[in-house]
């Protein structure tokens, strides 16, 4: 069994729970970028919840079934049709072998997941099926898909059955303004006591330059560095530091202008201070903004951080309780 | 120099960000390296990524199975159980083949000559002058005649960071180019402040490039002997000894790697701070001897 692409959409991937362990010598963690959307669209066709998917980033793919299959399409909201006719979304729904499965625009969001009853069958790489772009492996020959490309799928599970569907509560929501929870930290002392105030204060847009690996956002204050005479190795700028390791979700103000949160394809590391970290129950809202979609930052501590977490997984406790 | 306590930060509810100096120093990235390699030894569950850097290191880990405030526990209790005085490290020599002034990283330095600080002279050129050598000769002999310690890998998969095991005052120091490439042949050896790095995929880059090393150092097909067990070559702490090499020389070794025969002279050592503080010279000579006994 597998899928034709006629059309590949903008930003087409194989994308899994990601790999961990790797870090240290670069390789990042990968897998889809809104993990909720991605475990309800596999938990909707009967799949194990990390099975990979394909990730359809702003303009979604057409792809053609070989054989029969059970489909849900989750996160983003991009109509899907099967054959010309509308199917649902956060839905799983048949298409027969043969059918054309394509997507309207993007309406809402920015990342589509689309889980086929079987997975997405790529040979599994470090521990992982997701792609990793900038190293060229993972995923599907280590590239996002293009046209004439056949994606092979698994075997579906005995109980993929078309009609499951996601309650609407625990459907991902899709706000085109979004409150990101920072922890402050890591070189937060740089910055200056105005320019920390301005950070959380001003209203942040999506820049053009947002993709899987991090996030630009514009339109805010520039963010003023401390003056000091730069340490040794730390290079000129004072944005600069000893070029160190870059923690997911971290922010970053290359020359103090805009700042950058990295996603799950970051560059491991590199020269440019951080001036805090999102925390991980806000990583997925991140994966659903457009250009323009606007930020405000909302500073929270460690144990606020934590709380979070718990509600996110509480969350996807009851979505695990509703389509299992 | 020795180094003062290190500063812990959260980076948010998954990392905690280690720093041990904010300038670069080869005790701060010791310090790193020795206390990543402790942590690693404990195995802790919930532990998921240790990563050494320069001056730094950071840890990511699950929160659902091991509290932050635990984890920062521990590493400071590893901090405190280390005492400055023994610091070693077991880890290994490799050489790398260097074609010095190719003609790739040549063209494509041409290439970008706006964006460089002396659009009249080239990296090598620039790198020797800044650095009060006489000739482009000496400055390579520098470059290749110490070896280097590993200090950082990342920004892309296998992507080493260099920090040569020389005095401050020797320390090879260049800018940035003004503003970065758009590209970089695979494999160029380059340079900026005072790390060298061998660019492990074709791409954007600032540092100035002084060569390229026919040797693949990530390679995901892992075709050649040496990158059977991982994709990835170089790991923080090894030790790098570059080896000047001529055209033929570099040609024979692609003739080698296309027949999948080529492989990289490494040794096992062990490194002691201590003794290298005491005589960098004659401490890296017995590293080199390590490398070419048998």
């Amino acid at each position: 069994m597998a899928i034709e692409v006629i059309k590949p959409g903008l930003a087409t991937t194989v994308q899994d729970a990601g790999r961990e362990g790797y870090y240290n010598v670069g390789i990042p963690l990968s897998g889809a970028l809104d993990q909720y959307s991605f475990r309800a669209a596999n938990l909707l066709v009967g799949n194990e919840e990390n099975a990979a998917v394909l990730e359809c980033a702003l303009m979604a793919p057409e792809l053609r079934f070989t054989a029969a299959a059970i489909v849900a399409v989750t996160g983003g909201n991009c109509q899907p049709k099967v054959d010309g006719v509308v199917a649902p979304l956060n839905e799983s729904f048949a298409v027969s072998a043969g059918s054309v499965v394509s997507f309207d625009f993007m309406r809402l969001g920015a990342r589509a997941y689309v889980a086929v009853a079987g997975g997405i069958d790529v040979p599994v790489i470090l521990g992982s099926r997701s792609t990793y772009g900038l190293g060229a492996f993972g995923g599907f020959q280590g590239r996002k898909l293009a046209a004439g490309d056949v994606v092979p799928t698994g075997i579906a599970r005995p109980g993929a059955r078309p009609g499951r569907r996601i309650p609407d509560a625990l459907v991902t929501p899709l706000p085109k303004e979004v409150e990101l929870r920072v922890v402050p930290g890591l070189y937060y002392h740089r910055i200056t006591d105005e320019a920390a105030a301005g950070f959380f204060e001003d209203t942040w847009s999506v820049a053009p330059e947002a993709d899987r690996i991090g996030y630009r956002y514009k339109n805010g204050r520039p963010l003023k560095f401390r003056d000091r005479v730069q340490p040794f190795g730390a290079g000129s700028d004072p944005s600069n530091i000893v070029d160190a390791g870059y923690p997911y979700g971290s922010i970053q103000v290359p020359g103090g202008v805009e700042p950058i949160i990295l996603h799950r394809d970051a560059v491991s590391g590199g020269g440019y201070a951080m001036i805090g970290t999102v925390i991980s129950a806000d990583m997925d809202k991140i994966a659903q903004m457009q250009p323009n979609y606007k930020a405000r930052f909302v500073r929270v501590d460690l144990d606020e951080a934590l709380a979070a977490r718990a509600a996110y997984k509480s969350r996807l406790g009851q979505l695990r309780a509703a389509l299992t | 120099m020795a180094i003062g306590k290190a500063r812990y930060s959260f980076g948010g509810d998954e990392h905690i960000y280690v720093e041990f100096s904010e300038e670069m120093s080869l005790e701060a990235f010791f310090k790193g390296m020795a206390m990543s390699q402790a942590l690693a030894q404990k195995r802790l569950p919930g532990i998921s990524e240790i990563c050494p850097a320069n001056a730094s290191y950071q840890v990511k880990f699950d929160p659902d199975v091991i509290h932050p405030r635990k984890v920062l526990e521990i590493l400071e209790e590893i901090e405190r159980e280390q005492s400055s005085a023994d610091l070693e490290i077991e880890t290994r020599i490799i050489e790398v083949p260097v074609l010095y002034g190719d003609p790739w990283t040549t063209e494509t330095l041409l290439r970008f000559r706006e964006r460089h600080q002396d659009p009249n002279s080239t990296d090598l050129e620039y790198a020797a002058r800044v650095n009060n050598f006489k000739s482009v000769d000496d400055f390579i002999a520098a470059h290749s005649e110490s070896p280097w310690f590993v200090s950082m890998v990342g920004f892309v998969a296998g992507l080493p960071w260099l920090f040569q095991l020389v005095e401050r005052a020797k320390q090879i120091e260049v800018p940035k180019y003004l503003r970065p490439r758009t590209d970089t042949p695979k494999l160029t050896i380059g340079h900026g402040g005072c790390f060298a790095c061998i660019y492990s995929v074709r791409g954007a880059g600032g540092y100035q490039m002084f060569g390229v090393t026919p040797a693949p150092i990530f390679d995901p097909s892992q075709s050649l002997p040496y990158l059977k067990d991982f994709m990835c070559l170089f790991k923080p702490g090894d030790i790098v000894k570059f080896k000047p090499i001529d055209r033929a020389t570099y040609d024979g070794h692609l003739r080698e790697i296309e027949a999948g025969t080529f492989d990289l002279r490494m040794r096992p050592v062990s490194f002691s701070l201590s003794k290298f503080l005491a005589d960098p010279q004659g401490y890296n000579r017995t590293l080199v001897e390590a490398l070419h006994g048998n």
